[in-house]
């Protein structure tokens, strides 16, 4: 049988660092998928141009990402989703933003799109004026005792605007289907035909609480796409920014988390350890969310000088009060609560290629920091893996991963090299994939430029997988059955994005 | 001697009662009589400016000692906290939010997006800032504003509130 690599090896290749990009024909294109899927391929992203649809999948065996193009002929490619179901709303994107129909595909209709644009579709070479429509349509009740209960997308949450329908019958939830585009900005419109640094303060705005490793995955590909080596201390300071950015959005977490699961001490704590940790960011690189921080060719600043003595002093008091927080975890009151609670299982996580917190708790061992980014390899960054897939294993994550980004930044602090922060930029032509670990998982941009400006973008943020995962765990009912009153604790467990995916 | 029972108590005069409960509901006016009740509204924002929202709760900023409290439905709020550039895609959300807020009702706009539609200003997607939906009477900005500087704001709202 033909193997994807074998037809990926037929096909011709474009050049695309680090990882050349083949370009299939449409047969081979749907030959790819079927593979995909009897050899465990993870589908990672899936978009397009105005020419070609692209697709990157991650082969689990030889630990590499594999870009495939094929060319759209006639407003119309092969749809990956009959073979690969994740790429479903990847195609419902791509219809709605170029206008490209996957020919064959399980589900056609708009995802972005509700019908507000004045013009569509707008990412196409001449897209066209248009009166205004009608929002997409959800799936109605399928049975006439069942009831619908909407949320969202305002919800009073303090959260992202997302919409939620969930069907029920009493108690039990029949369906859960998730509505997204809501907060859909154009991002990839205002980026394309800027330079990179102009356009990386909208890649730190896809999604705030990623906006370090959205940054550092969008200034990977430019430097890849221009051949460039960051310097090394620059490679330095990015890790001590992932970092904390990671420490920081898990005591966010865990305080969300616990105050929904009626754990006032927790909140407390963690509420506050937060708080300190944004503040020692702001003394240390001038921003409290560390927006803008890292942009292509290096860092936008250095380091202030008493910066990392501040830094350590903040992250010995986080450390010191851990393991009292590890022990509210461990008690019954919140273990009781969290125990069971939106259970994913490891075959569904890896299928839809769900990484980051959610994917380890559920024994995905999947972490882009000990696979390909740049500069750990000298940190040694430790993975934590949990088999249970329920809330409680999820936060038990957070608090290790917590520890262990702390030990993180202690390390990359203290072998900080001296030199410049930043590299200078050629304008020149070419195509790179960048990628960075974020607190929900891989972050992966791609992108190419023109004379030293943005031809085309994409980035994919980890809420095209977590979503997806969220929709199957909120209707499972045989193995552990959601209630209505868990809906809230589950999300934010998952910390289910919005913006990041709504590009 | 038997069990020690307490006394009988004095009946209570009535006119130093009285004084005492006019001076308690004149000090309660001034320091508890104003609260508002704020709902979030998300109208695209990235959820920079929902983490510094969220930051207020903590216990360094304690949000409720100031009488201002987050609340889940526009018929509970007295003030609509706007956050994001208001996408197309969301114009409808916030005007079903604005039209369910009783009166009296405010308008906060929160961050540069919601002022301007911030860096996402021109995009096919975006209509721009708040105000292009519905009144806005206090903007707050900053790319995210910081937790204190929203709370500073919020509290200018609750002064001119009690006047």
């Amino acid at each position: 049988m033909t193997t994807a690599n074998d037809i990926i090896r037929a096909a011709e290749a474009e050049i695309c660092r680090p990882w050349l990009r083949h370009v299939l024909s449409p047969g081979d294109w749907s030959l790819l998928a079927t593979a995909c899927v009897a050899e465990g391929w993870v589908l990672l992203a899936h978009w397009a141009d105005t020419a070609q649809a692209h697709a990157l999948f991650l082969d689990p065996d030889a630990l590499t990402a594999v870009p495939v193009s094929t060319p759209v002929e006639a407003g119309r490619y092969p749809a990956l989703s009959p073979s690969l179901p994740t790429a479903s709303w990847y195609e419902r994107m791509i219809h709605d933003l170029w206008g490209h129909e996957a020919a064959g595909a399980a589900d056609l209709r708009p995802w972005l799109d509700h019908g507000r644009w004045p013009q569509s579709p707008p990412m196409a070479t001449r897209p066209e004026a248009r009166p205004p429509g009608e929002p997409p349509l959800l799936s109605g009740p399928e049975r006439d005792e069942a009831m619908v209960l909407p949320l969202g997308p305002i919800a009073g949450r303090l959260d992202e605007a997302a919409h939620l329908r969930l069907t029920l019958t009493g108690p039990a939830i029949l369906r859960a289907e998730a509505l997204l585009g809501f907060t859909h900005k154009g991002t990839l419109t205002l980026m394309r035909g800027k330079s990179p640094r102009a356009a990386a303060r909208f890649a730190a705005r896809l999604s705030a609480d990623a906006t370090v490793a959205h940054s550092v995955a969008f200034a990977q590909a430019t430097e890849a796409a221009m051949d460039v080596t960051v310097p090394p201390r620059a490679v330095g300071l990015r890790i001590v920014m992932m970092e904390i950015e990671r420490i920081a959005v898990h005591l966010d977490n865990l305080a969300e988390v616990a105050r929904l699961a009626d754990a006032p001490a927790v909140r407390a704590r963690c509420g506050y350890l937060r708080e300190i940790l944004l503040r020692t960011s702001e003394a240390a690189f001038g921003h409290r969310l560390l927006m803008d921080c890292v942009v292509p060719g290096g860092t936008a600043t250095d380091i202030a000088e008493d910066g990392p003595r501040v830094i350590l002093r903040t992250l010995g008091e986080i450390a010191t009060e851990m393991p009292a927080i590890r022990r509210m975890h461990d008690a019954a009151a919140l273990s009781s609560r969290l125990t069971g609670v939106g259970r994913a299982g490891r075959q569904l996580a890896a299928s839809l290629g769900v990484g980051g917190v959610v994917g380890r708790a559920s024994g995905y061992a999947f972490d882009l920091r000990s696979a390909f980014s740049t500069g750990y390899h000298d940190v040694g960054a430790r993975l934590a893996v949990r088999s249970e897939g329920d809330a409680a294993a999820r936060q038990h994550l957070r608090i290790l991963e917590i520890e262990e980004s702390l030990r993180l930044v202690g390390l990359a602090l203290d072998i900080l090299p001296a030199g410049p922060v930043t590299v200078a930029l050629p304008q020149v032509s070419g195509e790179g994939i960048g990628c960075a670990e974020s607190v929900r998982g891989d972050v992966w941009h791609w992108l190419r430029l023109d004379h030293g400006q943005i031809a085309a973008a994409f980035p994919r943020d980890p809420g095209w997988a977590l979503w997806p995962l969220a929709e199957r765990v909120l209707a499972e009912r045989a193995l552990a059955p959601a209630s209505p009153d868990d809906i809230a604790l589950i999300r934010a467990s998952f910390a289910l994005p919005a913006s990041g995916m709504d590009l | 001697m038997g069990t020690p029972q307490p006394e009988p108590a004095e009946p209570i005069d009535r006119e130093t009662t009285e004084s005492l409960s006019a001076r308690l509901d004149a000090a309660a006016q001034t320091r508890l009589g104003r609260s508002l009740a704020i709902l979030h509204v998300n109208t695209g924002s990235c959820n920079g400016c929902e983490l510094e929202l969220r930051a207020l709760s903590n216990v360094l900023y304690d949000l409720e000692r100031f009488g201002l409290r987050f609340v889940g439905s526009p018929r509970h709020a007295d003030v609509l906290l706007v956050t994001g550039p208001l996408t197309r895609n969301l114009r409808g959300a916030l005007e079903q939010a604005w039209d369910a807020t009783p009166e009296p009702k405010w308008v906060v706009a929160i961050g540069d997006c919601a002022v301007d539609g911030g860096v996402f200003k021109g995009s096919y997607a975006v209509l721009g800032g708040t105000g292009l939906c519905v009144p806005v009477d206090l903007t707050i900005g900053g790319c995210p504003p910081s937790p204190a500087r929203i709370l500073a704001g919020l509290r200018t709202l609750l002064e001119a509130n009690a006047k």
